[in-house]
């Protein structure tokens, strides 16, 4: 039995130790957001944060966890940087599928909690181990850069109803 | 128009229909009314005999007049999907539609899945089936849509007009309330949505003015974001039944081989697996979880039996496919007009497209519960009908005994619109008792792939003195998705009007062109797939790269080229003025090292063209500068998702072009994951800008339009950059590099001229 703290909750899980945490979190916690991409650390959908810190979970086994807090796209809204990624998200709309969009901005916000104006250079280097099939990748760039400087990059999509 | 009247001549009567009821584009793939039979299903717009069972499914709210518009008590405005939501954000384009006509806001409305149905979701352009596919969605269901949110609109309006004993000819709606002009008096939809229930259905219904739309045409946001941006939307792999387990498989990784013995010992050992489930030529472990199944699978000691492609691989297919070209029979999807001229340059050219995978991030997967003559599926599928179709034979019961819960597709592709997965995953559940949920590995899902066909194509033109072509031939040689998919589709003379897609219809104005096709089979076990862009993608890359070598020969510009050989006024040749434009194409010159290339084309009702900007180094890489596409697919339902589309469309492509192709060695697919079936990260990835044109024209496809104009403009950028002319997909940098005097001209391209845009 593993006690983890995920989101802010202590969650059990009885489960063997060499348990990549993805699964864990999909099939025994239940929270379905974390993706199952490619099962080798190679697309970024599976990506969670340990103290902040961007994982691939599906090679992290769960006894490698330890007391660090896990954070998921579930719960990467209430941080501060998650707030803003996700809110960047939505002005821009850069999903598409949206299947591999949980792992962007658990990247995303790692990458703004340690870079908050980050350069392409640093966007390259933060994001480039998340694949998006849909291709995104021109609006997350984007996003990214709008939910560090709070200015306004790319097309805006507007909210029905928001001006009436 | 006028430019493709010589191709009418070729198709039948059944097709020229498919192509009318397109709304004015001549996208000949995947319009399919020709093969579908008197029995064609139609969606309407009004209510249908299925519609009261399907509403009493769905709620039974007070007010569900047809298929897409449920109208509940408390004016909650609920509609129904008759696409696939995949995400090029047809649930928002459906919803805008609908809306639009309703007089509800985008955001005072919920989106859910259809359920399968071909006679309340049937799309006429696909040959009445319920069908997400070959960027059909909006341009085949722009009209009913509307239509049936006029129909909503209006019974809610006479029964408020009824209450108030008023014209309804003087009531207004906006936003779920109708308002009685003259007076002032306002009911909400909730308020009237009993009595319009009752009422008899408009024969006839007035649309509104473009002008006076207030949805259609705004950048609204996607009606599924929010909850893609916070993990809380569900994909077909994220459902939870209540006592299901979880199974991994592994199929016979030689395609068409079998399963032998199978030692399950040490896999039953390992805590959490439960039960070890076999098929003719598939293995699947069932455990408590993923981890545990997967886990157990590993531990099987399987011995596979060979099938008769122990010894296939990618050169004998390609082998095969020259001979086909060599031999025919060749079928003709377009004749040449008149003689051509003796005389003239004759530029000869072959190439070779690769299989593809499409590796949708979502890795296939189904849920499957089978109990006594019943079956019920939870899977994110393109074919919902074809889902309860193949379950009801697997399990011998009555397509009425099956449920298909669709799901948020994680892409699709082309590779959900097969259910090969599917049925494995009710093949497995009908062995046990409990819910199933079956998950490929990304492994399994690149190695039994349903792959974009292989294509040999032969190409030939003779250039008269003023550089022009006057002929122009080209064979195209591939198996055929449409033959086995949808075989009644096929032309009367066994033409499938997808693998000659953007080859028959060209934009250029040119008598003397004949277009053949030679049908050759593949090996069992190697089963073609439809994959974005189909014909196109394929089609583009040789026409698009020939045009391009055409223009070389000649001396002229690429652009010019082009320019001289469509009719003034075309379409494309907007969209080719307007990309050129907004790229500077000749206004200043470029660094060594770099090129520019155009493409241009139209696919999927649309028209498209791309400029793509691209470095080659001297080792052979190719890096993506800077890519410009013009796009005129008619009206535009949301702006912003069709530069998403195109964007991401373009990126699909290139990233095909530049990275992907699947290969055989002994019957077995060599790639497996995201290591060896690259993809473009972000690194990789340029600046794309979209420019749209402007007119009144029907909706066009969108879809797949980016990703079928990528390939020939980096092609193409890299022959203006380096020289070398590429005949193959995908551009390897060993290709490159490969001969010595590619690799000279690579290392020495400073002093190439034709970089200079």
């Amino acid at each position: 039995m593993v006690t983890l703290r995920v989101n802010g909750e202590d969650r059990q899980a009885d489960v063997p130790p060499d348990m990549p945490l993805l699964w864990v979190l999909r099939d025994v916690v239940g929270l379905t957001g974390t993706k199952f991409g490619c099962g080798i650390a190679q697309c970024g959908a599976c990506t969670v944060h340990l103290d902040g810190q961007p994982v691939r979970s599906c090679q992290l086994p769960v006894s490698a966890v330890g007391d660090r807090a896990i954070t998921t796209i579930e719960g990467i809204g209430s941080t501060a940087e998650g707030a803003k990624v996700q809110q960047a998200w939505l002005a821009l709309d850069v999903v598409q599928c949206g299947y591999c969009q949980s792992g962007q901005i658990m990247s995303a916000t790692a990458l703004l909690a340690r870079t908050p104006n980050p350069s392409d250079r640093d966007i390259d280097a933060a994001m480039a181990g998340n694949i998006c099939r849909c291709g995104t990748y021109v609006r997350i760039r984007e996003a990214i850069k709008q939910a560090a400087t709070g200015e306004v990059h790319g097309l805006q999509v507007v909210v029905d109803g928001s001006t009436t | 128009m006028s430019a493709r009247h010589p191709m009418d001549e070729s198709i039948d009567a059944g097709r020229r229909q498919a192509l009318r009821l397109a709304g004015g584009g001549l996208a000949v793939a995947f319009l399919w009314s020709a093969g579908a039979g008197p029995a064609l299903a139609q969606m309407s717009a009004r209510r249908q005999p299925d519609d009261a069972a399907a509403a009493a499914a769905d709620g039974n709210p007070p007010f569900a007049p047809n298929a897409f518009v449920r109208v509940g008590a408390d004016g909650s405005v609920r509609l129904v999907m008759p696409s696939a939501e995949m995400g090029q954000a047809i649930y928002t384009g459906i919803a805008m539609m609908l809306a639009e006509e309703l007089g509800v806001g985008l955001d005072q409305v919920k989106v859910e899945h259809s359920p399968p149905n071909d006679a309340l979701y049937g799309l006429p352009l696909l040959g009445g089936g319920q069908v997400t596919g070959g960027s059909t969605s909006t341009r085949g269901q722009w009209q009913v849509l509307r239509e049936a949110g006029a129909v909503a609109r209006e019974m809610l309006v006479a029964a408020a007009a009824a209450q108030w004993h008023v014209d309804p000819a003087s009531c207004s709606v906006a936003r779920g309330v109708i308002t009685h002009v003259p007076s002032g008096r306002t009911l909400g939809f909730g308020a009237v949505a009993d009595a319009a229930g009752k009422l008899p259905q408009p024969a006839k219904v007035t649309l509104k003015q473009r002008k006076d739309f207030t949805l259609i045409g705004k950048p609204l946001r996607r009606v599924d974001s929010a909850d893609k941006v916070n993990g809380g939307t569900q994909f077909g792999i994220d459902v939870k039944v209540p006592g299901m387990k979880i199974a991994a498989v592994k199929t016979s990784p030689e395609l068409a081989g079998t399963l032998g013995r199978v030692d399950e010992m040490q896999a039953r050992a390992i805590p959490g697996v439960i039960d070890v489930l076999k098929l003719g030529d598939a293995v699947a472990v069932v455990g408590e979880h993923y981890w545990a199944a997967q886990r157990g699978l590993e531990s099987l000691v399987i011995e596979w039996t060979p099938g008769v492609n122990a010894h296939l691989d990618t050169e004998t297919l390609v082998a095969g496919l020259r001979e086909s070209s060599e031999k025919g029979p060749a079928i003709v999807g377009r004749k040449p007009k008149g003689e051509a001229a003796a005389g003239g340059k004759l530029v000869e050219a072959s190439f070779v497209s690769p299989m593809l995978a499409h590796a949708t991030m979502e890795p296939l997967n189904a849920t499957v519960h089978v109990t006594p003559g019943h079956c019920e599926i939870w899977t994110g599928t393109q074919v919902p009908t074809r889902v309860v179709k193949e379950a009801a034979r697997i399990c011998g019961i009555p397509a009425e005994a099956v449920t298909v819960n669709n799901q948020y597709l994680g892409g699709g592709f082309g590779r959900r619109l097969e259910t090969d997965q599917v049925e494995q995953a009710v093949a497995f559940a009908k062995q046990v008792t409990y819910p199933l949920k079956v998950i490929w590995s990304r492994e399994e899902d690149i190695r039994h792939d349903r792959v974009r066909p292989l294509y040999f194509d032969r190409i030939s033109a003779t250039l008269g003195a003023d550089g022009k072509p006057t002929s122009w031939k080209h064979r195209i040689t591939s198996g055929t998705v449409l033959g086995r998919w949808m075989p009644g589709a096929m032309g009367k003379d066994g033409m499938d009007s997808d693998a000659i897609e953007s080859a028959a219809d060209l934009p250029y104005d040119m008598d003397n062109v004949l277009v053949e096709w030679v049908r050759h089979e593949m090996p069992p076990g190697l089963v073609v797939g439809w994959w974005r862009g189909v014909g196109p993608t394929h089609n583009l890359f040789i026409v698009e790269s020939f045009i391009d070598e055409l223009a070389h020969v000649a001396g002229k510009d690429p652009l010019a080229y082009r320019r001289s050989l469509m009719k003034p006024g075309s379409r494309a040749l907007g969209v080719l003025d307007l990309a050129a434009e907004k790229i500077g194409w000749g206004s200043q010159p470029l660094p060594a090292r770099v090129g520019r290339g155009i493409a241009v084309g139209s696919p999927f009702g649309s028209h498209v063209c791309a400029i793509v900007e691209a470095e080659v180094t001297p080792q052979g890489t190719v890096r993506l500068r800077k890519a410009v596409v013009a796009v005129d697919n008619g009206i535009t339902v949301n702006p912003s998702s069709v530069q998403a589309q195109m964007q991401g469309g373009l990126l699909f492509g290139l990233s095909a072009a530049m990275y992907s192709g699947i290969t055989l060695k002994n019957g077995v697919i060599e790639q497996s994951n995201f290591h060896d079936y690259r993809n473009l990260r972000i690194n990789e990835v340029p600046e794309i800008a979209v420019y749209s044109v402007e007119n009144d024209e029907a909706p066009g496809g969108i879809g797949e339009v980016g990703t079928a104009i990528a390939a020939p403009a980096l092609a193409n950028a890299i022959f203006a950059a380096t020289g070398v002319r590429l005949r193959e997909l995908p551009i390897s940098r060993t290709q490159l590099a490969a001969s010595p005097d590619a690799l000279k001209r690579v290392a020495s391209t400073g002093e190439h001229k034709e970089d200079v845009a």
